[in-house]
């Protein structure tokens, strides 16, 4: 399975130490938050406001580099606004990988 | 070029303003995570850019636009490629950007940002229908009851996805219908839709600044296509 890297952040950051932590210090700040909206509102079956999350899910995805991931939660946002499911399990295991990654970084 | 970053995304807002460093032409002058409070901003100051997410909660970037009278050159950024189109519909937006984005499309976008020349916003006009009807009360479906609201009490219609929300001097009502279907039973006089999102009872305004009204707490955005009528039903002196 993709593995979360940094290269987006690293390039980005150009070699700015101080720019790349408070920025990962963001992403780790942000996305358990965003992550929590997300399962609240699906788990409610608000999947209209689900698709919301998930876009702005997408973001962090690619900062993280998982170009297949976010190919996962273009047809994840899709599916949900449609009322259907497919691609939950795929788009929350991208979540897991994440959740591990930013807490081993 | 001073500019101002609108994301309701921090980490985005940050990636922004970073890619901005290393343009040495553009100045940050504020970072905003939702409209509103870049529209109080720009009634304020003036800037020569804005990067502007599409995808806000509430108030959309496009709905932002909209309430601009004189907007400057925009960049949009945005995790949703779909947008493309309706985007160069507006004059003033330069560039599309869609998210990660590298720092080379982002200096090729200010390259067209400082090529252009900042014009007025023009935007294909729309028709808006205004049916007014008589009588005092509404009737709403809440929980399958039907509430009376007093028409004239009515102060603000907001549209909240497939709901809208109905303030009145006692309380809120969230009722599930459209801007639309609401806007066709109350009375024109009395009543104007400002924005997409939004209908005021225009004797409920408290003061009106240059692209929003206040209504009792409320800062409402006006569009810049509904601003014209707003200002020829008012009382001026």
């Amino acid at each position: 399975m993709e593995q979360p890297n940094q290269s987006y952040i690293n390039s980005l950051s150009g070699g700015d130490q101080a720019f790349k932590q408070k920025l990962i210090d963001v992403i780790k700040k942000e996305f358990p938050e965003e992550k929590l909206v997300y399962f609240n509102n699906y788990n409610a079956k608000n999947y209209k406001l689900a698709a919301e999350n998930v876009h702005k899910l997408k973001h962090k995805i690619s900062i993280l580099g998982l170009e297949k991931g976010y190919e996962v939660a273009v047809a994840y946002e899709n599916s949900l606004l449609e009322g259907s499911t497919n691609h939950k399990e795929a788009f929350e295991a991208i979540l897991n990988s994440i959740t591990i990654y930013l807490e081993e970084i | 070029m001073n500019c101002i970053v609108i994301d309701d995304e921090a980490t985005a807002r940050m990636i922004i303003s970073q890619l901005c460093s290393n343009v040495p032409s553009l100045n940050v002058l504020e970072e905003f995570p939702n409209a509103m409070q870049a529209i109080k901003y720009l009634n304020q100051n003036e800037v020569d850019l804005i990067f502007l997410d599409i995808h806000m909660p509430d108030f959309t970037g496009f709905d932002f636009i909209e309430t601009l009278k004189n907007p400057p050159k925009i960049i949009l950024t945005t995790s949703d490629p779909n947008f493309a189109i309706q985007a160069f519909e507006y004059d003033c937006i330069v560039d599309y950007l869609v998210k990660p984005i590298t720092q080379e499309r982002f200096n090729k976008a200010i390259g067209k940002a400082e090529a252009k020349q900042n014009k007025p916003v023009t935007k294909a006009s729309k028709t808006e229908k205004v049916e007014s009807t008589s009588g005092n009360d509404l009737y709403v479906n809440i929980d399958r009851r039907l509430i009376k609201i007093d028409i004239p009490s009515i102060y603000l219609v907001e549209a909240k996805g497939d709901y809208i929300q109905v303030k009145t001097e006692d309380k809120n009502y969230t009722v599930h219908s459209t801007l639309k279907k609401i806007e066709e039973k109350l009375p024109d006089n009395l009543f104007l839709k400002v924005h997409r999102s939004y209908i005021i009872n225009i004797k409920k305004i408290i003061d009106i600044e240059d692209n929003s009204v206040l209504i009792k707490k409320d800062v409402i955005p006006v569009s810049r296509s509904n601003r014209p009528e707003l200002m020829k039903r008012l009382n001026l002196l």
